[in-house]
């Protein structure tokens, strides 16, 4: 085996080929390729049962894996689990705080199981309860905990480390908006000091303000990667919709505008219509000030990460990947 | 400020770390143990109603030659440890079947410290229990032999047969798809002793018993403590040695390997 090289450091912290798993004959995952480059966040996205726990799991050494190669920081998943382990941490999709234990001593158990040592350990754990709100609690038994402070205490608990990759799957579910701000300051300052972070999550507002690059997840492979602005270019451009004054105007803004193919709803006197350049919008205005066919509002609405979602994840799309 | 990975740890470190980290699992265990009711009723209060029960309910009916109390506290210290050994089963079985066990995997931890803290968990709160019984048995007429060395080996021998059925719960526990498979153990461990030489001994038992009380490894154990705590013979003790060793020679073994088959699932 050659030594690990010091001198070129690995081009990407996370790095996945054609991985695949099957629970029995039901194929999960079904070849998935990732590159997480070193100090981002990469967040994975899909609809329930995707298999995004799954591929977590794998990343984390916790789940076997049947085919394919993953590489966390150059360390094989497979072949190096243990050196692995000294590299992540994990906060999985079910809070596995210890429910006797003060969220002190889950922190302080944690740490001494990472060989910090005890006063480490201790001065560590203090500094993250004091982040993550919970130094009021920190000599309570986690079971008199909230569900929300448990997640905290989870977060905190993959952090003990410091490690130079941190898994967190779905880490806010549950949190209230401020707790959820909380831990999105805190994946930022991580990763501002240098550490990748993988998250698989449901909001994707979450997605859309916290991830360098992100992947859609779909019927066992990576439906469609990219930043948030590549995703939703995918999906479609800005729109501008022109409420005009009266509704009666409809069917002739349509025919004046029908080169830049509108579309009109009679429901609202609403007219909409794809828009390429800003440009655009005054040559617009213009031509319906011309005709004489005011218009009374005007919005412009970008595509969401919701819009990427339903597109690349409708029942038709899961059949093509069949 | 992200840490730099520790290198592979030598064969020598690997074994520190082992026993760094069973003391870190040992500690966890005995603060579950001493915030859980239930387990301090089993560990403390059941040892010794057991006691009072066969000496003051029962003891009056049997005749067993000598005085029941001196004949029967070698039983209850034995029963005490199945009580011990079915809680480490569950103890365990709940580890592998929450979120605990994630968290410990993905730690760079030594993985057979899960085992091993429980175990050394439940030898401490055993012993601790042993020797409660035996202050309270000696506090309501006890009269054991005073030789200091026949003490030693026979707290020995209880703390050696306490670890020979902590590993057997182990394995069970590794089995036990869920907590409540693995206090079935229970039954077992707490059977075992009815049928030994523990409460009565096995000659007034029906023939067909018989053979299997004097046969099954409980007796040569209660043989022994009862030879080493009362100044009787202890011919008995090559094979309460034996049947121990052997019983850790499988089960330790069997523990690790279904531990790692069943954690790589
Ligand atoms: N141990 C298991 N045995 C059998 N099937 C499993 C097992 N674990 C997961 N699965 C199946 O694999 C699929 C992917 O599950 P996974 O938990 O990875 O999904 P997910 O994307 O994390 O979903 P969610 O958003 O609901 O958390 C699901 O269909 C699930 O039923
Ligand atoms: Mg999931």
């Amino acid at each position: 085996m050659p030594a690990p090289t010091a001198a070129a450091p690995p081009p990407a912290s996370i790095e996945v080929r054609g991985l695949t798993k099957s629970y029995g004959d039901h194929r999960v995952l079904r070849g998935i390729d990732l590159t997480v480059p070193r100090g981002t966040v990469f967040a994975l996205l899909g609809p329930n049962g995707a298999g995004k726990t799954t591929l977590v799991r794998a990343l984390a050494t916790l789940q076997p894996f049947d085919g394919g190669t993953a590489r966390v920081e150059g360390r094989d998943v497979r072949t190096q689990p243990a050196a692995v382990r000294g590299l992540i941490g994990l906060t999985g999709q079910y809070a596995s705080v210890d429910e006797l234990l003060t969220g002190e001593e889950n922190l302080v158990m944690v740490g001494r199981l990472l060989h910090l040592g005890r006063a480490r350990a201790r001065r560590r754990a203090a500094e993250l309860l004091d982040r993550f709100d919970l130094t009021a609690a920190a000599r309570r038994q986690t079971r008199t905990y909230s569900g929300g402070m448990r997640r905290r205490l989870d977060l905190a608990a993959s952090l003990m480390a410091s490690p130079p990759v941190v898994f967190l799957d779905e880490p806010t579910t549950g949190l209230d908006p401020r707790s959820r701000r909380t831990m999105w300051d805190v994946v930022r300052a991580m990763v501002a000091d240098g550490t990748t972070v993988l998250l698989t999550t449901q909001y994707l507002e979450e997605a859309d303000r916290l991830a360098d690059r992100i992947a859609v997840l779909h019927g066992g492979r990576v439906a469609t990667e990219g930043t948030a602005a590549e995703l939703k270019a995918q999906v479609g451009r800005e729109r501008v919709t022109l409420t005009l004054a009266r509704p009666a105007d409809l069917p002739a803004a349509a025919r004046l505008l029908r080169a830049a193919d509108p579309q009109a709803d009679p429901a609202d006197g609403t007219l909409s219509l794809p828009l390429h350049r800003t440009d655009d919008l005054r040559a617009l205005l213009n031509a319906l000030a011309d005709a004489r066919l005011p218009v009374t509002a005007v919005r412009i609405t970008a595509p969401t990460l919701d819009d990427v979602f339903f597109a690349v994840t409708a029942p038709a799309e899961l059949e093509t990947a069949r | 400020m992200t840490t730099a990975p520790a290198p592979a740890p030598s064969p020598l470190g690997r074994a520190y770390w082992l026993l760094a980290d069973s003391a870190v699992l040992t500690a966890r265990s005995l603060r579950h143990n001493l915030r859980q009711f239930d387990a301090l009723l089993l560990s403390v209060i059941l040892p010794l109603t057991l006691l009072l029960m066969f000496v003051y309910v029962f003891g009056g009916a049997l005749h067993v030659g000598t005085a029941y109390i001196d004949y029967v506290v070698p039983g209850i210290l034995i029963s005490a440890a199945g009580y011990a050994a079915s809680q480490t089963a569950v103890a365990f079985s709940q580890d592998l079947t929450s979120g605990a066990i994630d968290r410990f995997r993905s730690l760079p931890m030594s993985s057979a410290a899960l085992l091993t803290g429980h175990v050394t968990a439940s030898l401490l709160r055993n012993l601790l229990s042993t020797l409660l019984v035996l202050g309270t048995a000696v506090a309501i007429g006890f009269s054991p032999a005073t030789d200091p060395l026949a003490w030693i080996a026979a707290l020995g021998t209880i703390a050696l047969y306490i670890l020979a059925i902590c590993w057997i719960s182990i394995a069970f526990g590794t089995i036990a798809r869920s907590a409540e498979g693995a206090s079935g153990f229970t039954f077992f461990v707490l059977f075992l002793p009815y049928v030994s030489s523990a409460y009565v001994p096995p000659d007034t038992m029906p023939a067909a018993l018989r053979p299997f009380a004097e046969h099954q490894f409980v007796t040569p154990v209660i043989e022994t403590l009862r030879g080493l705590l009362l100044g009787t013979p202890t011919d008995s003790a090559p094979a309460a040695l034996a049947w121990c060793l052997g019983i850790l020679a499988v089960t330790v073994p069997a523990s690790a390997y279904l531990f790692r088959r069943r954690t790589r699932a």
